[in-house]
Formats: structure tokens, C-alpha cells, sequence
């Protein structure tokens, strides 16, 4: 369950008192409420659950856990190579 | 799309397949606790792509599918009555209460709306000052913030034509429950990773220290999902027992502060019933005294609500990793979307529904198909 | 609360729904439910070998000519939509039902129940629309009808337009001539109808350019067969219950397995937002402007060659193959390489929260 989406934070405005947002999705836009992250600026990615942002994304934290990702995979191309075997499928 | 294709990259899959395959040498049996992780899981197809000696079994995390039969009916009760609108998130339209579901009921005239977002039913509300206007409020932890303002905003915008039928249940509760059980199979968990957005990861250090099992707060993602099976393996075969968060990106150890302000200034912790298994104690949110005018269950007198439970179903034994969808002697059979003997295949992301909508059913009837891992245990 | 707890039950919910005893709205999605209904209800009231087929479409041969001959209801809310409006989708839904026979259009007959208080001017923008449509895929309105229904009972207007084509060529496009080897066309991107009429409902609206795709694909079919003659054995546009539905519904007919790849299904980027943000797989999102083709392994290089050279199917990729085994399944490799079975559809595909 929670289903909850990254999207892109282009502005950020009041209405009734609400800290509102308009985030996109891979090239649509929703209205989203920004009362839950006070510290996302324009620009910054959120996560979106029924129409309201839950945490920013940290951007280094994504890359650095990316990074080990690719790292793993590098490696396991050079023990491949090191034992002589083949490309894996 | 960016923070969701590339953690769909296959390459990475398989190195991070590859690298589970080379630490794993005894079998292991791991528990992901949301029901969005099991339908990934079986979208992408990731079950069938781990070693034999890794299973998955789904977890509680499924709100819609335990939220109990007397509530649903009460939200049938009060879609019934003339003058109501009744708001729901689309999962809820086709679980069946005693007698039918939303759908049904809509079927027959009454006001019955899918929302996105709670805010949707203030707009509602606010557009129709002479109904009344009902918002099911279920989910687990990461959707109370969300409904918390409905009802916060509510207050502070005096909405009076608004009202919310609270069905909010914890996921911690319900682990230990799993975990407290003599029949549990589960040695490890994929923790639950937008509910620990918004609440952090202290409580599930406190599952860690009491039971001794592994956890790792993991994401939605097929990497996230294959990298936090990675790392509960790690510790198995290490013999550990610790708290990790694989999902970093987007979870903190405090969780969301401000969320958790709003959620505690409108919800307080009740005991709550689950479908089918009964109260457990401290599981669920229910509205502050402050918040009387907003709960429905006040203002609705719907009466003394009599209920019926079917004695079949044995979805709860799936829960607890005893056993699977297809172990059902009647999954996909009598028990099926359309005539669902249980929750967990009343609700899209229940294990059955998800196995079923991603056919895991037609395993049985097809000679040919692919088979299930865990058949062959 | 003194009942026990029973752990073992965790997340069971046993309550038994009974088949419904009214029409509820999943009855009109196009998936199981609806299937439901005609096989238990309507095919029996009228079964013969022409129905029994359950084609879009009945290939009728009089007085030696071959006629296709169909009919279907337009009832979409809202009306007007980013790309078109239900005038358009009637004429050229009608249109394609015909040209999945490989029937060249000819006539169409349209009936229309106005709700009470519908404005003149809407009218007249959607007659408009139909007209365009009409000339635009060269068939001509030749008889009608017009009921005005009370104020509640009619959601603005509904329109049913029935077709007859001729066809002109000597082979048979039917859901169950696929066969194992043949190849799967896709002749475009799919879920852009469907996630641009969601962009309009209530409650679910969103910013974005997503248009629906309605087209006449008469065309499109033209070009297919002059290029692949007899290798073409079914052509179907998955509309509602999308790709998913469509897919399930010729291995059934055909007795026969498939094998897709997720990788070769172009989603657009607005539509895949739209669809993750609501949590609906685009796989069930209706098309109207696109065609699926079941074409023999030694013609499917030259049909794609065809559609690629026609404005309709220039993004037309092969997306799979038909297979011996797992027969009336239908399996696709997921992008990170799993498996996964696409089922039909049950009833309408929901927006979930979880």
C-alpha cells in the first residue's frame, strides 16, 4: 500500500491557507499540498500520496546509494571477466 | 519519469540477482510487510526472478482488506441515506460488506464518489452545503497525514456538512502480532518504506530489539525491492539482527515531523478491530475528543450493525507466511475478485487480488505455465 | 473488547459477494464482467453462427457480396475532451469496428438521445465534429434518428452509430485465426484515450497535454493488407479494457498462448505519469485511434514496413509473438526481465491509494 510517486515541485502558492504546490509527473501536472515538507523549494523532487508531498527526495543520498548500485554491478562484470566466464544474459 | 525509471533498470536487477544468488546459501523466508511492495513484486515479476532458497511471503499491508466488516457496512449504511454524499479512495468501491459493496450501492442511486486526495471532499463539501458529506478515511500511516487535514482544515475553514468515517490501522501492531505468533514462519522483513516516511524508523528498531529479526525499511521499486532483499539476506546468513534503511533517499529516522504533528493533534491510538483476526490492542487512529464534530460515526446513528463472516476463507494463515494465495484451495476458483471469500482478495493490493490480477490463478487450470516457486516446497 | 485474537487471521476478510442481481457500472468495462454478461445473458437469447463469433464486427455475404456490418453505443462523460469530442469517437469508433474486417466504410446510420437541457450549441459542436469525422474517413450519414430523453435520465447525449462496409478482399480477419508464430503489432502508443477523458473526471483532473487518439484507421488497415495480403490473420483496436483485454480475448478465441515484451510498449511520458500517480497500469487504459495486428511471421516485417509509412502507424512496433504454449494466456517479460501474466481485466480499473 502507498502508493506514492516522485515528481518535480514547479511552484509553490497559498490558497485558504494551504501551503499548495503544482508538482509534475513525468510531463502532467497536479495540484499537491506542501504543508507536509515547509522545506521543499521549486525545483526540488517530492513524493506525492493522494495529492500531498510526504518527504523531499534527497538528491546526493540518491545518487550516492545509486552509485553503490552501479559499483555492484561493475564488479560483478569484473569477476566474470576474472574467472574467464562468459557474459551473463 | 526521474526517481522511478531508473530504479526499473534491468541491468542493475540482475547484478543485484546475481549478487543475492552468491551470498544466499541456506533458505530463507522474508516477509514484505505493504501491500504496494507485493504488487510490485508480482508486476515486475521479481519473485520468480530470486534464488529458490529466497521466499517471499506478503505481509498486513493491505488497509482496505482489514478494515472491518462493521465499518464497512456503517459506510454502507450512511451511503444509504438520502442527502449524503459518500467519498472513498477507489480501492474501497468493491469491497463487500455484508450485503454488496459501494459500487453496488451506487448502482442503486446513492451518492457514492472516488476521490484522489481527502481535500477533494472539502471542495465537494463546499460545493454542496446542503449535503452531507462523508470521506472514508482509510489506510495505514502514511495516509493519515493526509486525511488528519481534511479534518484540520476542516475545522479551521468551519466546514460544517463534512464528517470522516475513520479506519486507520498501524503496521507495527501488526508485525509483532505476526512476529508474536507460535506459527511464524518470517526471519526477516522489508519494512514498510512511505509509512516509515512519514512516522521514521525508531518503531521498527523496537520490533528489531524485541524479536531479534532483521528489517530494512525498503522501497516500491524493483531495485528497491531486490537491493532491500539483499540486505536482509546479508544479515541472515551473517546472523544479525538490525535496523537498515534501504531507502534512504526519501526516509529519514524521525520520519516526517510535521506530519506527525498534524496526525497527533487530530488522531489519538485506539484499539482496533481487524478483519477477521479481531481487536489488537493500540492498532489503529481513531478522532480526538476536538474532533467529535468531524466523526461520522457520531453524527450517523446508524443503528446496532450485525454482521456476517464467512468461515472459509483462510486468508489470514497467508498473512502470517503459512501459506500462499494458490495454497487456497479456492483461490481462483470460488474465491475471486468477483466473489471474494476474503480481504486479501477483496482489495486490489490484498496477496490474492495482486496474485490474481497479475494471474498467478491461471497457474493451476494451465498446464503449461510457468510454475510458482513456492509450489515446490 | 474480550474476543480473542486470533493472529492466524491477520488481513482475512471472509465475506462472500454474490453474483449482482443488478447491472452495476464494471458490467461496461469491457473486461470479465462484461463478458459475463453476454455469455450468460445475451448470447443465449440470440446465439447463431454470425453472433457466436463475437467479432466487433458481422461479415454478412449478400446476393454474393461481402458486407461488414456493425453497431456501437457512445455514452463517454464528458463530452468534449482534450483531442475530440463523443461525435468524433462515434463516427470513427463505428468506422474501425468495419475496418478490422478489412471492410472499406461505407455507410453509417446515427441515432442520438438528447438529455433535456442540453445546450443547442453543444449539439451543434458535436454534429459538427461528426460531420468532419465523416468526411474525413469518407463514409456518409444516411438515415438517423433524434430522442430527447427527461432532464436526469440521459448524461447530455448518447450516440449509437451503425456501420456497413464492404469488403473487397478474399481472406478472413477473425479473433481466431492467430496462430503459434505469428507476430503481434502495436500500431502506436497506448492509454491516451482513456487518461485523457480521466484527466476531466471530478476530483481526478490534472495539467498536461495528454489527447485522446481517436482516429479512423481504415486507412491504416488499407495499407496493411495491400503489403501483407493473407499473412494479416486478426486485427482488432483495443479500446476499452485496453491492450490487456484485447490481448486476452484473441487467445481465447484463438486457443492459443502469447508472449509480450513490456520494453517494446510505448507509453507515453504524460500518459505513464498520469498512470502512476493514480495507479492504473496502461495496460487496461482505452484506445481509440490504435489497431493490435496478428500477422504471420513471414509478413510481419513488411507490415510494419506499411504502417510506418502511414501517419497513423508510424510509431508501429512489434511487440510479441503468438506461442503454443500456455494456451489462451498471455504472458510478458517485464523491463527488468520477470514474468508476469496479464490477465483481463475484472470490472472498471479503479484509482487506488495503495
Amino acid at each position: 500500500m502507498c502508493l506514492a510517486i516522485p515528481g518535480k515541485l514547479l511552484d509553490s502558492f497559498v490558497v485558504k491557507g494551504l501551503r499548495m504546490g503544482r508538482v509534475q509527473f513525468g510531463g502532467i501536472v497536479r495540484e499537491t499540498c506542501l504543508q507536509y515538507v515547509p522545506d521543499a523549494q521549486v525545483g526540488d523532487y517530492v513524493v506525492v500520496h493522494v495529492g500531498f508531498a510526504i518527504s523531499r527526495i534527497d538528491e546526493e543520498e540518491a545518487q550516492r546509494t545509486y552509485r553503490l548500485l552501479e559499483e555492484m554491478d561493475q564488479l560483478g562484470e569484473l569477476d566474470i571477466e576474472a574467472s574467464g566466464g562468459g557474459r551473463l544474459q | 519519469m526521474k526517481y522511478l525509471d531508473e530504479y526499473r533498470d534491468s541491468r542493475l536487477a540482475r547484478s543485484i540477482l546475481k549478487e543475492i544468488r552468491r551470498v544466499q546459501t541456506r533458505p530463507w523466508v522474508i516477509m514484505e510487510v505493504c501491500g504496494g511492495q507485493t504488487h510490485s513484486i508480482v508486476k515486475h515479476g521479481i519473485d520468480h526472478l530470486l534464488p529458490e532458497g529466497v521466499e517471499l511471503v506478503h505481509g498486513p499491508g493491505c488497509p482496505v482488506c482489514v478494515t472491518s466488516l462493521e465499518l464497512i457496512d456503517k459506510a454502507h449504511a450512511i451511503a444509504r441515506q438520502s442527502e449524503t454524499i459518500l467519498c472513498s479512495f477507489g480501492d474501497m468501491l468493491r469491497v463487500p460488506g455484508s450485503e454488496c459493496d459501494l459500487f453496488a450501492l451506487k448502482s442503486r442511486g446513492a451518492d457514492v464518489r472516488v476521490v484522489y486526495s481527502p481535500l477533494d471532499c472539502l471542495k465537494i463539501a463546499r460545493e454542496h452545503p446542503d449535503k452531507k458529506v462523508v470521506f472514508f478515511a482509510v489506510g495505514f500511516e502514511t495516509t493519515a497525514p493526509a486525511n488528519a487535514m481534511a479534518a484540520w482544515h476542516a475545522k479551521q475553514q468551519g466546514i460544517q456538512n463534512f464528517s470522516l468515517l475513520v479506519s486507520h490501522v498501524l503496521v507495527p501492531p501488526a508485525v509483532a502480532t505476526i512476529l508474536g505468533s507460535p506459527h511464524n514462519r518470517v526471519q526477516g522483513f522489508l519494512g514498510p518504506g512511505h509509512v516509515c516516511v512519514i512516522m521514521g524508523s525508531q518503531e521498527y528498531e523496537e520490533l528489531v530489539a524485541r524479536f531479534r529479526v532483521p528489517i530494512v525499511i525498503t522501497g516500491f521499486e524493483p531495485l528497491d525491492i531486490l537491493e532491500g532483499v539483499l540486505m536482509v539476506v546479508r544479515q541472515l546468513e551473517a546472523g544479525r539482527a538490525e535496523m537498515e534503511n534501504q531507502y534512504a533517499r526519501t526516509v529519514q529516522r524521525e520520519g516526517n515531523r510535521a506530519a506527525q504533528q498534524i496526525v497527533a493533534t487530530v488522531f489519538e491510538v485506539c484499539d482496533r478491530k481487524w478483519r477477521g483476526v479481531g481487536p489488537i490492542p493500540q492498532s489503529g487512529y481513531r478522532l480526538r475528543s476536538e474532533f467529535r464534530a468531524f466523526d461520522a460515526e457520531e453524527i450517523f446513528h446508524v443503528g446496532e450493525i450485525v454482521t456476517h463472516e464467512s468461515p472459509v476463507c483462510i486468508s489470514g494463515q497467508i498473512l502470517q507466511g503459512i501459506k500462499k494465495p494458490h495454497d487456497c484451495p479456492v483461490f481462483g476458483t470460488a474465491c475471486t475478485p468477483q466473489a471474494p471469500l476474503g480481504a486479501t482478495m477483496v482489495s486490489a493490493e490484498g496477496s490474492c487480488a495482486a496474485y490474481y490480477a497479475y494471474g498467478r490463478h491461471l497457474n493451476r487450470t494451465q498446464s503449461a505455465a510457468p510454475s510458482d516457486r513456492s509450489t515446490r516446497r | 473488547m474480550s474476543e480473542p485474537v486470533r493472529p492466524e487471521m491477520l488481513g482475512s476478510c471472509p465475506v462472500p459477494l454474490a453474483h449482482p442481481e443488478q447491472i452495476v457500472l464494471g458490467h461496461g468495462s469491457g473486461g470479465k464482467l462484461t463478458a459475463d454478461l453476454i455469455h450468460r445473458f445475451i448470447l443465449p437469447a440470440f446465439s447463431n453462427p454470425y453472433l457466436d463469433r463475437l467479432d466487433d464486427q458481422a461479415v454478412v455475404e449478400i446476393s454474393g457480396a461481402r458486407l461488414a456490418f456493425t453497431t456501437d453505443s457512445f455514452v463517454i462523460t464528458p463530452i468534449f475532451f482534450p483531442g475530440g469530442d463523443i461525435g468524433e469517437l462515434a463516427i470513427n469508433g463505428t468506422v474501425n469496428d468495419l475496418a478490422m474486417s478489412g471492410a472499406r466504410p461505407l455507410y453509417l446510420a446515427a441515432a442520438l438521445i438528447l438529455e433535456e437541457g442540453l445546450a443547442i450549441q453543444d449539439l451543434q459542436r458535436v454534429l459538427d465534429s461528426m460531420r468532419k469525422a465523416a468526411q474525413r474517413a469518407n463514409v456518409l450519414l444516411v438515415t438517423g434518428d433524434t430522442k430527447v430523453v427527461n432532464r436526469g435520465k440521459g448524461d447530455q447525449i448518447f450516440i449509437t452509430t451503425t456501420g456497413i462496409g464492404v469488403i473487397e478482399h478474399a481472406w478472413n480477419l477473425s479473433a481466431d485465426r492467430a496462430r503459434a508464430g505469428d507476430k503481434v503489432l502495436l500500431s502506436g502508443s497506448i492509454g491516451d484515450h482513456g487518461m485523457a477523458i480521466m484527466s476531466q473526471r471530478e476530483g481526478l483532473e490534472f495539467e498536461g497535454t495528454i489527447e485522446s487518439d481517436t482516429a479512423a484507421l481504415h486507412g491504416l488497415v488499407a495499407a496493411i493488407l495491400a503489403a501483407a495480403g493473407d499473412g494479416v490473420h486478426v486485427l482488432r483496436d483495443p479500446t476499452r479494457g485496453g491492450i490487456g483485454t484485447t490481448l486476452n480475448e484473441i487467445a481465447a478465441r484463438s486457443q492459443v498462448g502469447m508472449a509480450i515484451e513490456e520494453s517494446t510498449i510505448l507509453v507515453r511520458h504524460t500518459v505513464q505519469g498520469a498512470c502512476e500517480i493514480l495507479g492504473l497500469d496502461p495496460l487496461y487504459v482505452a484506445n481509440e485511434g490504435k489497431l493490435l495486428a496478428i500477422v504471420s511471421s513471414e509478413a510481419a516485417d513488411a507490415a510494419v514496413e506499411a504502417m510506418h509509412q502511414h501517419e497513423l502507424g508510424r510509431e508501429a512496433r512489434i511487440i510479441g509473438e503468438v506461442v503454443a504454449e500456455h494456451p489462451r494466456m498471455v504472458l510478458m517479460k517485464t523491463g527488468i526481465g520477470g514474468t508476469r501474466i496479464v490477465d483481463t481485466l475484472y470490472g472498471e480499473q479503479l484509482p487506488r491509494i495503495c
